[in-house]
């Protein structure tokens, strides 16, 4: 069966009754842009019950198949959302990587070497379909209204509002909110009409990049050449997608001519190169590009947010453009919900703004290093380089500077205001800001994931040896009651290591605390538990706070920190 | 914290000396540059550490800006790919 072409789909688009209504109707979100940020965002306010309007320009989904790597985080995120097993059906899940210099392999690596995740460490799929299913997904939702062709082109906003003003066929019309968030690409059109600017460092390298539909038999990875004898001088790259096409990648070096290196006539011999002349194909889509890391200051302007590429530009290399952009609207939705419903001062959405400028300065870094790595700016950067890679065969050492592209991994927010600081001691990744690591665990006698039973409320995840114990029966009468105190809603996990899952006595029918089971001791040792260890994690599955033993006022302490309130 | 030893600490230093220059023998500049990164990349993973290997760019990049440059030498360029 010949898969659904998601390039093809016109999105529907009707007269909104804003352009024959008089006087200004105000939403709670408008979100601008409908690229897979302005989407997850949407969805993620929608699902939280904060209505959202996503607009967008045109009534197309991504042309070409462009974003292509999306990172486990990606996946989890889009997992809380309900909508993960049609990106993982879908697409082409790998893990392992080589690179090449001159023709031989150098190494070899795995970006997910440990057992005891839901997601592999990535999928490739084409971002129309990304789009595509997020649209659906979108669609789904009682809460979001989508519309296309409906392109804004004024932005103003008073202490009490933003004012847009949206041009559709039908006419233009004005219409209010209380915060607007910008999901529209690099080129922003909202940051230029409000005169901001993403500044950053333009590199000098020009891409080809080329979508061809083959039938190959090589193994599911990713691979990179450096200096390969069918593009010398240059580096290549490699992916599958589904559908039988892979993506390839050249790197052409500045003085190439954009428009002629993108004639099939002149791709083609490259590609034929590449592939030997065994090898039948078709080439379906092809693109010249050039990058530029660059970062807005500031996230935040008053009622005004961005998100993604508006916000935040890097390489492709590392695929963490698409990948953060999803991080961004994971980390923003939750605090405008809140904010918007009043449950949080507006001050949260500075956290915003802080965490996520934070974590583009790391992508940036990381992006900027793979980039100059790519593309030595001197002969001695180059001598280096050839170096790393000459020796990188032999020498293990080596190789952990072979920098191919760092790809994306969910960003730790170390120093978020919205962390309580440690005050007992933990081993391992799971500090103050990470990203929750899944685990395999037992829920209501099924095998199941740890990241399935958290997100999209505040969590306390208590772990103990039995339900017995006196900690776990003092976690269980915190959140036996009614009246909890704790400002927002909070999700009562309690993880035992008991392999048979005794029922909480104390705990009544509908409910509190769930009972986990880890089953596999995979939750004990990523999370450095103990019997009386108690977790903080927020609506995006990020931990907040830790401690060794559960005390309710503690951790109503960090909610009001975590929520913005001190 | 470890820190930079400017001490000596070579075993046999007339002995290192010969056997850096030696490695060079017979090699055009190009090459001796190869070299040169490699032994600088192969001594870095040895020191390990950060800290110190900062410190060691930091003496010899100023012993390089202490020197005059002379007129015909230029910063290297930024130079594309090809």
């Amino acid at each position: 069966m010949a898969a659904f072409d998601y390039q093809r789909l016109s999105l529907p688009y009707s007269a909104p009754a804003e352009c024959r209504a008089a006087g200004v109707a105000k939403r709670p979100v408008i979100v601008v842009g409908g690229g897979p940020v302005g989407l997850t965002l949407a969805i993620d306010l929608a699902r939280y019950g904060t209505p959202a309007l996503l607009v967008d320009e045109d009534d197309k989904l991504s042309s070409g198949s462009r974003a292509i790597c999306f990172a486990k985080r990606t996946l989890e995120i889009w997992d809380r959302l309900g909508c993960c097993s049609a990106f993982t059906r879908k697409g082409v899940s790998w893990k392992t990587g080589k690179v090449f210099f001159r023709d031989r392999q150098v190494y070899a690596f795995d970006l997910l070497p440990e057992q005891g995740h839901c997601h592999p460490a990535f999928v490739n799929l084409q971002q129309y379909y990304a789009e595509g299913f997020l649209y659906e997904h979108a669609l789904a939702q009682p809460n979001l209204e989508m519309r296309w062709k409906n392109r804004v082109v004024g932005v103003e906003q008073t202490p009490e509002r933003v004012l847009a003003t949206v041009e559709t066929p039908d006419g233009r019309y004005r219409i209010a909110c209380d915060y607007l968030v910008a999901c529209d690409g690099s080129r922003s059109p909202v940051r230029e009409m409000l005169g901001l600017t993403s500044e950053g460092q333009v590199f000098r390298d020009r891409f080809l990049i080329a979508d061809v539909k083959m039938h190959a038999d090589l193994p599911i990875e990713r691979r990179f050449w450096f200096d390969p004898s069918f593009h010398r001088g240059g580096s290549a790259l490699m992916h599958r997608q589904p559908d039988d096409v892979w993506r390839i990648d050249f790197q052409l070096g500045w003085d190439a001519d954009p428009v002629a290196e993108r004639q099939p006539e002149r791709v083609i011999p490259r590609i034929r190169a590449m592939l030997g002349d065994d090898t039948p194909f078709e080439l379906v889509w092809c693109s010249v590009y050039t990058f530029a890391c660059t970062r807005m200051e500031h996230f935040r302007h008053g009622r005004v947010l961005f998100a993604g590429d508006s916000a935040h530009g890097v390489s492709p290399f590392g695929a963490r453009g698409a990948n953060s952009g999803v991080q961004d609207a994971d980390n923003l939705a939750w605090k405008l919900h809140y904010v918007v419903r009043g449950d949080a001062p507006a001050d949260l959405l500075d956290s915003y703004a802080s965490e996520r400028e934070r974590a583009a300065d790391e992508n940036i870094a990381h992006s900027t290093r793979s980039a100059d790595f790519l593309t030595p700016k001197s002969e001695a950067s180059r001598v280096f380089r050839d170096a790393v890679l000459s020796l990188a065969q032999d020498h293990p050492f080596a190789r952990r500077l072979v920098n191919s592209g760092r790809l994306s991994t969910a960003t730790t927010l170390v120093d978020s205001p919205l962390n309580t600081p440690d005050g007992d001691r933990f081993a391992g990744a799971m500090v103050p800001g990470a990203a929750a690591a899944d685990a395999p665990v037992i829920a209501d006698g099924r095998r199941d994931w740890f990241l399935h039973q958290i997100g999209g409320r505040f969590a306390a995840v208590h772990f103990a040896a039995s339900t017995e114990e006196a900690g776990a029966r003092a976690f269980c009468q915190a959140f036996g009651g009614e009246a909890r105190g704790f400002g927002v809603d909070v999700d009562a996990l309690l993880v035992t290591s008991s392999e048979a899952p005794a029922k909480a006595s104390h705990a009544t029918h509908d409910a509190r605390p769930r009972v986990l089971v880890d089953a596999e001791r995979l939750f004990a040792s990523r999370y450095d538990a103990k019997p009386g260890t108690t977790y903080l994690l927020r609506p995006d599955q990020h931990v907040c706070a830790r401690w060794r033993a559960f005390d309710a006022a503690a951790l109503q302490a960090a909610i009001a920190r975590a929520t913005g309130r001190r | 914290m470890p820190s930079l030893n400017i001490e000596p600490n070579i075993t046999a230093p007339d002995a290192f000396y010969e056997a850096l220059i030696d490695a060079h023998r017979g090699l055009t500049l190009q090459q001796s540059q190869a070299l040169n990164a490699r032994l600088i990349l192969l001594l870095a993973n040895q020191v390990g550490d950060i800290g110190v290997l900062r410190e060691a760019l930091r003496h010899a990049r100023q012993g390089i800006d202490d020197e005059p440059v002379g007129a015909n030498d230029s910063p290297s360029q930024t130079k594309g790919n090809s």
